[in-house]
């Protein structure tokens, strides 16, 4: 069902064209993070290295690694939590729906599209107030209650297509709320879970505005130690380049191996009803 | 399930409601139980905590101690005033619209192509999709230096004479005076919306590709036999379908478009006479480096209303598409 | 069944708490002020200033050993991260032991004026400081007769950085009067060498540049008459130093908005660029980052029409109210201000001691010679690092300053900051 005015070959001239087009900015990234800081110049920066100078890494990695170890620390325990609170939630909005549930659900999505800038002054002073100001946890905390909208979402359109009569019929076994969910929805919902959890892992790892007003320098998540390195002193662009590569590392990796999870994600994400 | 099952629920289904009503509803309410939890953050977190900027919003805390005494409007009417303000709603509308226009064509002429039953269409998909993973801050750093005037892609263009100022560009085109700035498209802001678009035109390529997959082919043959070409299939026929997607595209990259910061904010900053500036990054550096609190507040306000235009109604809607 | 809501429902919420306070001990938000750790709280982490503020701690801890001291620098943003982060923990009344702040309105009508902070009249009687800093330095950390913090350092602003090589091949010498500036740099340009270097990404350069202008043009005396409402935003002499600076600002490289001041810097070191204005903390960066030497690769005179003023900016530390280790604060103060804490700081740092006694032969050229010029010189406050005005009008001028460089509308500019003027009492 091609388009046949559009030849074959004309058709693989422009993919391949406009995916070096996409790929230019990583060949950068890997040839300017590859050099000695003394060629990275500007007349030179889309040449190969001379020689390969795994140098940057190594001043990168010594400079992002504690705030790699805070990404992790967050971001695992933050994605197993939201997670699970949006299976309870997508649980109970799908199979246990009440009066007024569907409004309720509606009011909690849009709890997903809203500026953050527009909770942010209550929500440090609130942080602060019990102590979980500038803490991972306190970080955890925000993204698990911010990712509420958007779990419940995946998992309320993932559970609609478990059929009702499974529940039923369960219910006249005699198997209640908890039962149901145990033994029905979570193992029918693996891949649900694999989705939702690499959605939240990808977002909460490169999430900025929290991490950069909720937490200060030792606390710092990754992507803020990435944005501090480039205000530090001369810019070493090799170092930036290797920070950066490092940086985006977890989740592009989880793109690799999980992309088709990730595509599902993203489009689950788009609100269908 | 055995159609037997299902048979037995619906026979018995309208006994059980009568006779076990006490049991369903004590699981009922267990349910609700477990959704309060949720409910609760989401009351305190989302709509409190909106309620309360917008208090702030209308106080006189401009500095470091806080002050919540009334100073009614006063904020929104600096701020409309504002050379900086005024020059973030330009850059908003500007960046938004070229922004969500770019994505669309690019995204549906990528979704067409890739839908041609091409070879290793996997690895094409996977190249336009990766920069969806990557982190705005990320992009940010990696572009700024391609676009920096004195290196990057300018080292290729000035050989062909095309050299650009880039992100440095105060230069605005088709401007004309609107309140104290000059409105029209700034330049600056097409290198922020090249960025922008390589990292989110995978998110249009993969809905546009959904929803084409999603099209019988029994449509493009319906078509084929009345004699359309494949040209005039796809104008006449497949694009019209993928009208809701469309929809839901330049919803979603509204709701992006209008909040955007750490991208900005990593690459360009607010830019010399604030050509590349917007109201997050406005709103970081008005609040949390100036302490002008009530202002920011109010800036924050602001962009949740933008917001709120498009979402509302599209939630509203997509509920109302749920339930019939 | 009623219990089993219940059950759950402080089930989750338990999980959540407990997945949160599991590794809470070792955030240092919430559990500081139960601790009598010293936290020196500064946003020292680049190269020099790192090292500088490394040696005053081991200083300290050779002197008091029982005194547990933390270094808590925030990174990024030439300090304007650290500032953010110390409003926000001196607004939850988590102050750290003391910080870094700089002398002049950002101590007084920030923390002063925020009843924030106590008074160090006593520990000046006790080391006897009141004749070892200047006069003005001392009323630069004062408010109401009170002095509230203790200088450690002085940058000085208002210096105008050259390459040597190229002024020898083009036969010029360093401009100390506009005239000579504005000559030189024709003939600069004419050469196609950017005359001015400026990398204003971060706003608070073009103010720099603007300041030193604008102390050049009025004088020491009238420039801090503009912070007191002495002199007007309007005044001819003010309109002067615009229409100077807006004449300088056609003299700079065409990219200055993609620069930050390093970069600016660089473009001097490299010879792309003949001149810029930035403070001292330049020299340490040409010395130390860039491996340039002191009047071989590049020379420094004070900015045009500033012979004999020094545009003074001062880090200094005080005590906040609320610690509950004050007396260890002030052991660590008591160091900050000695001779020997000075001159273990600033030689590292680049800068040069805020006291007048301190060993000049621990500094290099350009030290000894600002040591000798601090002596003498008429001292203004900067406006561009938060010493000469508050943070709400200079956030207001800097501001301003962007939509000048490239509009360069006089008249709009003046207006601007006439009204931002509202903001100083």
């Amino acid at each position: 069902m091609a388009i046949r005015t559009l030849t074959k070959p004309l058709l693989y001239f422009l993919l391949i064209g406009l995916s070096l087009l996409f790929l230019m900015p990583v060949y950068v990234m890997l040839v300017t993070s590859l050099k000695p800081l003394d060629q990275v110049t500007l007349s030179e920066m889309w040449k190969l290295p001379g020689t390969i100078d795994v140098s940057s890494y190594v001043t990168a990695f010594e400079r992002l690694a504690p705030n790699l170890m805070n990404s992790f620390y967050l971001v695992i325990p933050a994605t197993l939590l939201s997670a699970l609170l949006g299976s309870l939630n997508g649980y109970v909005l799908s199979k246990w729906r009440f009066k007024g549930s569907d409004t309720l659900f509606t009011l909690i999505l849009f709890g997903m599209f809203i500026p953050y800038q527009s909770i942010l002054i209550p929500l440090i002073q609130f942080l602060r107030e019990i102590g979980l100001y500038n803490t991972i946890p306190g970080l955890i905390f925000v993204h698990v209650v911010y990712g509420i909208p958007i779990t419940t979402l995946m998992f309320r359109n993932f559970y609609a297509s478990i059929p009702d009569e499974m529940i039923e019929s369960a219910k006249i076994d005699g198997a209640g709320f908890l039962r149901i969910f145990r033994h029905i929805m979570i193992p029918l919902s693996i891949t649900g879970f694999v989705v939702v959890a690499i959605w939240q892992f990808t977002n909460i790892w490169n999430e900025f505005l929290f991490a950069v007003t909720i937490t200060t320098s030792d606390q710092q998540p990754i992507m803020v130690a990435l944005q501090n390195l480039s205000g530090s002193q001369i810019v070493q662009w090799n170092v930036q380049m290797a920070g950066a590569l490092l940086a985006a590392l977890p989740t592009l990796l989880v793109y690799i191996f999980l992309g088709k999870f990730f595509v599902k994600g993203l489009l689950a994400g788009s609100v269908k009803g | 399930m055995e159609p037997v099952i299902i048979k037995k629920t619906k026979t018995v289904k309208s006994s059980i409601k009568t006779t076990k009503k006490r049991m369903l509803s004590s699981d009922q309410l267990l349910a609700i139980g477990f959704l309060l939890p949720s409910i609760l953050l989401i009351a305190v977190f989302v709509y409190g905590f909106i309620s309360w900027t917008g208090y702030v919003s209308l106080s006189n805390w401009n500095s470091l101690v806080p002050d919540f005494s009334f100073a009614g409007l006063k904020n929104y009417v600096f701020l409309f005033s504002d050379f900086r303000f005024q020059a973030d709603l330009r850059n908003t509308v500007v960046f938004t619209v070229l922004f969500i226009g770019t994505i669309i064509i690019f995204g549906q002429f990528l979704a067409v192509l890739l839908d041609q039953k091409i070879r290793a269409e996997s690895l094409f998909r996977n190249i336009f999709f990766f920069p969806m993973a990557l982190s705005f801050v990320v992009t940010g750093v990696v572009w700024q230096w391609l676009l920096n005037p004195s290196t990057g892609v300018n080292l290729f263009l000035s050989k062909i004479g095309l050299e650009s100022m880039w992100y440095t560009d105060t230069n605005i085109l088709a401007g004309f005076k609107w309140g104290k700035i000059e409105f029209g498209v700034p330049v600056a802001i097409t290198a922020v919306v090249i960025a922008a678009v390589w990292q989110m035109t995978g998110f249009a390529v993969a809905m546009y590709l959904a929803g084409l997959r999603g099209i019988p082919d029994e449509v493009r043959e319906a078509a084929r036999m009345d004699g359309a070409t494949e040209f005039q299939i796809y104008r006449k026929v497949i694009i019209p379908l993928l009208r809701p997607i469309t929809v839901s595209v330049v919803i979603i990259m509204a709701h992006i478009s209008l909040k955007i910061f750490d991208l900005i904010y990593a690459m360009t900053g607010p830019g010399a006479n604030f050509v590349t500036d917007v109201p997050g990054v406005y709103m970081f550096e008005a609040t949390f480096r100036g302490n002008y609190y009530a202002n920011g507040a109010a800036i924050a306000v602001i962009m949740l209303v933008s917001v709120a235009v498009f979402i509302v109604p599209y939630l509203i809607f997509s509920r109302r598409k749920a339930e019939s | 069944m009623k219990k089993s809501i219940w059950v759950s429902i402080v089930l989750i919420f338990s999980l959540v708490l407990s997945a949160c306070s599991s590794s809470s001990s070792s955030g240092d938000g919430g559990d500081k002020k139960g601790s009598d750790k010293l936290e020196i709280f500064s946003w020292w982490t680049g190269a020099g200033e790192e090292d500088g503020l490394k040696a005053l701690i081991k200083l300290f801890e050779d002197k008091y050993p029982d005194v547990p001291i933390e270094n808590a620098a925030v990174a990024g943003g030439a300090g304007t991260n650290a500032k953010a982060v110390l409003a926000s923990r001196m607004q939850g009344n988590d102050p750290p032991a003391t910080f870094q702040v700089h002398g002049g309105a950002e101590l007084n009508e920030g923390w002063v004026a925020a009843d924030k902070m106590e008074t160090l009249n006593d520990l000046y009687e006790k080391e006897g400081w009141n004749d070892k800093f200047p006069k003005d330095l001392i009323d630069l950390v004062s408010k109401d007769g009170n002095i509230y913090s203790v200088p450690v350092n002085i940058h000085r602003g208002n210096v105008l950085w050259y390459n040597k090589k190229i002024f020898e091949e083009n036969g010029l010498e360093a401009p100390t009067t506009f005239e000579a500036f504005f000559e030189a740099a024709e003939k600069l340009k004419a050469k196609g060498i950017t005359p001015l270097a400026l990398g204003d990404k971060e706003p608070w350069t073009a103010t720099h540049l603007f300041e030193t202008v604008l102390l050049g043009k009025l004088g020491a005396e009238d420039y801090s008459k503009l912070w007191t409402g002495g002199l007007s935003f309007d005044d001819a002499k003010v309109k002067d130093a615009v229409e100077t600076y807006k004449k300088m600002l056609g003299y700079i490289n065409e990219d200055h908005s993609s620069r930050n001041w390093q970069d600016a810097s660089q473009l001097v070191a490299k010879g792309e660029a003949a001149m810029n204005v930035m403070g001292d903390w330049a020299k340490g960066y040409f010395v130390n980052d860039l491996k340039l030497k002191v009047n071989e690769d590049f020379g420094y005179v004070p900015t045009p029409e500033t012979e004999g003023q020094f545009m003074v900016i001062t880090d200094t530390f005080g005590l906040p109210k609320g610690v509950n280790n004050a007396d260890d604060v002030k052991k660590f103060l008591a160091v900050l201000g000695s001779v020997e804490g000075q001159d273990a700081f600033n030689p590292l740092k680049g800068s040069i001691p805020a006291r007048i006694d301190a060993d000049v032969t621990k500094y290099d050229q350009y030290g000894k010679d600002t040591i000798e010029d601090f002596k003498e010189a008429k001292l203004a406050a900067s406006l561009a690092h938060g010493s000469a005005a508050s943070e709400g009008f200079l956030t207001k001028v800097n501001q301003a300053v962007n939509i000048f460089v490239t509009q360069k509308d006089a008249n709009q500019f003046v207006d601007s900051l006439k009204s931002a003027a509202t903001e100083l009492k």
